[in-house]
């Protein structure tokens, strides 16, 4: 019971993570390629409800930033300009998951601006750029998680089953990549490809070589269990009996791999939203001005950036309550799968 | 606060300014002989007395190649090799005038074509032998010689012929020019006078090219300037000590330079020389980024941060404007179509807001720029030239005429379209290595966006975008900058004529392939043989009002000139030319008795 309940923890904190994400152009106040030039590098605003003379105001309200003079990134708070919050307003308009038009926001500041992460080298909306960032992001972790999954599962299912030179051949190609040096092989991709890459063809370009460089560790994991369940007495029992090959392996074999496969999709997405951000950090990733969050990292290669502005570090905060809810789902799952669950079956079909 | 050292440090160069004209007008202290010593006649320096001693440590872009002249093709050569050699005319990288360097006086005949030149008397190279007019003859038969290679070469061909040197006496140098040539005295600057005893050897065996290593031995080599080598390690550092045969002296009589010794650091990442500078390995720092500089001046710590005002870098959008024929993609074809329409560029040029760029890329230390020449060149820039503020409404009007339209999207986004229905889509190069221009061009996309084009940035390497640009000419558009090494119009003659390597839109090309194009070639090409500054000034005005009217460049921003120093070095006034901090290397000194940076 008490495993059950864990899962269930963790699959409902990721669940809320990503209908924020997945909602970003509700969560987010404003359009994240917007560009509000007067306003570059603004810190956060900060949220109060006391104000300078101590009275409690039941609305949140941020105090107004003003550019100290002669200077250009250096703002002070203007305590006789506050700047009240107000919930669910119309604004920019976007695609509410990337198909219903919708013009509702959680939160704006009528036709004043809010930064409430700071904004960027544009004056663009940090928090925006955060939340629609995280949709480039977990979308390739998740699809690039799902199609290495699904090569590594089939590769692994032939090898293992079939074996002979089937195996052999597989096997050592997954071995040629696991050696491949994946890095270079990106930067080598990139420079083939023509000069400029629309976002979209960049995001699949992203998610197609994330997903073929990793498939050959999960192949060598599913090969392993089909090579160990194909030997059992159920599955011999069963192939005396007339079973076909596509039988023994949709009924018997299979099955036994669903449950590392789950493990591994739980340990391979982060990875995958981290090779994501490490590809977008090196610039080979969706190009500017669509956010994601090693684009927003990017930034940081600047020195003057990295010691002047602390609020371009939070896109490097996000991932870490995913990264946590991902690798708690995968030990949660991990517990799960009863590791005796094999023998037991096989010693009941033996009674 | 923040802005004081700067407004300290410019003050102080407009004091130098000042100084250095009544130097010239009263020229004899410049010209005269000093009569301490018979045999040698010094160039006094007017300026701040230094202490003699000490040595400056300063971070170079990366490792020289070559502290040969005749081969040095990169700016960190270029560097070391101005503080190690000298030349006979030099000009003066605060007033941006020419002042007697080796040639302690000169007159140009009155047709312009004989330049006379009187060498100082007792000059010595840095390993102590003697040089005269000799030395000046070889160096020219050197440059001038085809098998050299000399990067020189082309600067002394005047008129399609080369310049003829001939020798009057030891002290006195004449040079025949076919044509009289604009630029004047200026030419001499930076060519250095090479040593005939050590290169009359191997330029005999043509070997020539194969001198000048840095791991050559300190006595195989010698020059002219404040500095000579002394130990070189190679991928960390070069140690110059000071030439004490140096023709150089302070307005007290003390020999320059007065630094023992000058320390390069070879620190190839701009971030890297920040931290070096601001953990104190060295001592000052030039060719600051903005934000670096803000950085600086956030945190002053032992240090002046100083802003010399606008430089002479351009930094410009511009079309691929090639005549490519059968070889370009129907892609290509088609889009070269827009960037051939003058009022499609006009009207780019309209929607970019540059006053953004100086904002938010220079955080205001910059200049928005219409034309090449840029604020500070202050002789040559043209005041009559138009600087129309942004207007997407002028940019949409100058679209329509040219045959754009409109069509709106459901979701509200209008895309521009050319007469054929098809969108207008193109990408920009920018240098990857550059977060500069990689910012102008983002700011440039959210721009035109506003106009329905859809613009991508393409950031790449510098050298394959380069390759892309002169070479294969597969680009659409592209971000570059480039920094004149002189205010002189010379100095960017391979941008203005169509045949020259640099004419980036569309370089060289056999015949000007436009009127407009025919017509700047003609503009500079006379500007160059005509005789006072006033014709020649008209005419490059002209020129420059050309490429405004065709916009074949669509001139975005300059920076200003960041640099900063210790505030225990001397004599620091850094200059709108390169080399920015190092010009008056010889007159640098250090305040306190201590060694300013450990190696």
């Amino acid at each position: 019971m008490i495993r059950r309940r864990k899962l269930a923890i963790w699959l409902l904190v990721l669940g809320a993570l990503h209908a924020i994400v997945i909602c970003a152009g509700f969560f987010a106040p404003y359009d994240p390629v917007e560009q509000d030039r007067k306003n570059p590098y603004m810190p956060p605003m900060r949220l109060h409800l006391l104000d300078t003379q101590k009275h409690l105001h039941l609305r949140p309200f941020v105090y107004v930033f003003q550019l100290r003079p002669g200077s250009f990134d250096q703002y002070v708070e203007d305590p006789t300009q506050p700047r009240p919050l107000h919930f669910f307003v119309a604004g920019a308009p976007y695609r509410l998951s990337g198909f219903l038009p919708a013009r509702l926001h959680l939160f704006g500041a009528g036709n004043d601006r809010i930064y409430l992460l700071g904004t960027d080298a544009f004056g663009r909306d940090q928090l925006s750029r955060l939340l629609f960032g995280g949709q480039v992001s977990l979308l390739a972790g998740l699809l690039g998680a799902g199609f290495t999954l699904l090569i590594g599962w089939c590769i692994g299912a032939v090898a293992g089953y079939f074996g002979g030179w089937r195996d052999d051949v597989l096997m050592r190609l997954a071995e040629l990549f696991l050696a491949l040096p994946w890095l270079y092989l990106l930067f080598a991709i990139r420079a083939f490809l023509p000069l400029s890459v629309n976002p979209l063809h960049a995001f699949f370009l992203i998610v197609a070589v994330i997903a073929a460089v990793g498939w050959a560790r999960p192949a060598r994991l599913v090969r392993g269990i089909v090579l160990s369940a194909k030997e059992r007495d159920f599955v011999r029992a069963a192939r005396g009996f007339g079973a076909s090959n596509f039988y023994l392996l949709r009924r018997h074999i299979l099955p036994e791999t669903f449950s590392v496969l789950l493990t591994q999709a739980a340990i391979l997405i982060p990875h995958y939203v981290l090779a994501e951000m490490t590809l977008s950090f090196l610039g080979l990733g969706v190009p500017e001005p669509v956010p994601s969050w090693g684009n927003l990292l990017s930034n940081l290669q600047q020195y003057s950036v990295l010691v002047s502005y602390w609020w371009m570090y939070l896109p490097a905060l996000a991932m870490v309550p995913f990264f946590l809810g991902y690798l708690g789902l995968a030990s949660a799952l991990q517990e799960r799968a009863d590791p005796y669950k094999i023998e037991r079956r096989s010693l009941g079909s033996l009674a | 606060m923040r802005n004081c050292p700067a407004t300290v440090a410019r003050c102080r160069i407009l004091f130098r300014l000042f100084l250095s004209f009544s130097a010239l007008i009263s020229s004899p202290a410049f010209a005269r002989a000093q009569q301490n010593n018979s045999r040698e006649e010094l160039l006094v320096l007017p300026g701040e007395i230094g202490r003699p001693g000490g040595r400056l440590v300063v971070s170079l872009r990366g490792e020289p190649k070559t502290l040969n002249p005749l081969i040095a093709a990169d700016a960190r050569s270029r560097e070391v090799i101005a503080v190690m050699q000298a030349d006979l005319i030099h000009i003066n990288r605060a007033t941006q005038l020419t002042e007697p360097a080796l040639a302690k006086s000169w007159n140009i005949s009155p047709d312009g074509l004989t330049y006379t030149l009187v060498l100082r008397k007792g000059l010595k190279f840095s390993d102590g032998q003697p040089m005269d007019a000799d030395d000046v003859l070889f160096s020219f038969r050197v440059y001038l010689d085809e098998n050299t290679h000399a990067p020189q070469r082309d600067l002394l061909i005047v008129g399609g012929k080369p310049v003829a040197v001939r020798k009057i006496d030891a002290q006195t140098v004449v040079f025949q020019l076919a044509k009289p040539y604009g630029v004047g005295e200026r030419l001499f600057d930076g060519l250095a006078i090479l040593p005939r005893h050590l290169f009359e050897k191997p330029f005999q065996e043509g070997k020539l090219g194969q001198i000048g290593s840095l791991n050559a031995a300190a006595n195989q080599w010698a020059g002219l300037g404040p500095f000579r080598l002394k130990e070189y390690v190679a991928g960390q550092r070069l140690v110059l000590e000071r030439n004490p045969y140096y023709w150089k002296s302070d307005a007290k009589n003390n020999r320059l330079p007065y630094l023992d010794e000058l320390v390069f650091l070879f620190v190839p990442n701009a971030d890297a020389q920040v931290l070096k500078f601001q953990s104190g390995e060295t001592d000052m720092i030039s060719q600051l980024g903005a934000e670096n500089f803000s950085v600086l001046s956030r945190q002053q710590n032992g240090y002046t941060v100083a802003d010399a005002g606008p430089g002479l870098e351009y930094n410009f959008l511009f079309f691929n404007l090639n005549d490519l024929g059968e070889k370009a993609s129907a892609d290509l074809q088609r889009k070269q179509k827009w960037f051939r329409e003058v009022k499609f560029r006009q009207a780019v040029s309209a929607a970019a807001d540059r006053e953004a760029i100086v904002r938010l890329v220079y955080q205001g230390r910059g200049t928005p720029l219409w034309g090449l020449v840029t604020p500070g060149n202050k002789r040559w820039n043209d005041a009559n030239l138009p600087h129309p503020s942004r207007s997407l409404d002028r940019a949409r009007a100058l679209l329509k005429e040219a045959g754009f339209s409109w069509t709106t999207a459901p979701n509200g986004e209008s895309t521009l379209q050319d007469s054929d229905g098809k969108p207008v889509e193109f990408s920009i190069l920018t240098s990857s290595t550059n977060a500069d221009r990689s910012k102008m061009a983002a700011l440039l996309q959210d721009d035109l966006k506003q106009l329905g084009m859809r613009v991508q940035v393409v950031p790449m390497e510098f050298r394959s975008l380069l390759d892309r640009v002169t070479q294969s000419k597969e680009y659409d558009a592209c971000i570059m900058g480039v920094a004149s090494y002189d205010a002189d119009p010379n100095s960017d003659i391979n941008v203005w004529l169509s045949s020259g390597g640099t004419h980036l839109w569309n370089p060289s090309q056999p015949h000007p392939s436009t009127p407009w194009e025919a017509e700047i070639d003609r503009l500079i090409e006379d500007q160059m043989s005509a005789r006072t500054f006033d014709q020649r000034k008209k005419l490059y005005d002209r020129a420059q009002e050309i490429l405004a009217e065709y916009q074949p460049m669509i001139f975005l921003a300059s920076p200003d000139i960041l640099a900063g120093a210790k505030n225990s070095v001397g004599n620091f006034h850094p200059a709108v030319l390169e080399p920015y901090v190092l010009w008056n290397v010889e007159q640098l000194y250090l305040k306190s008795g201590r060694e300013n940076a450990a190696l």
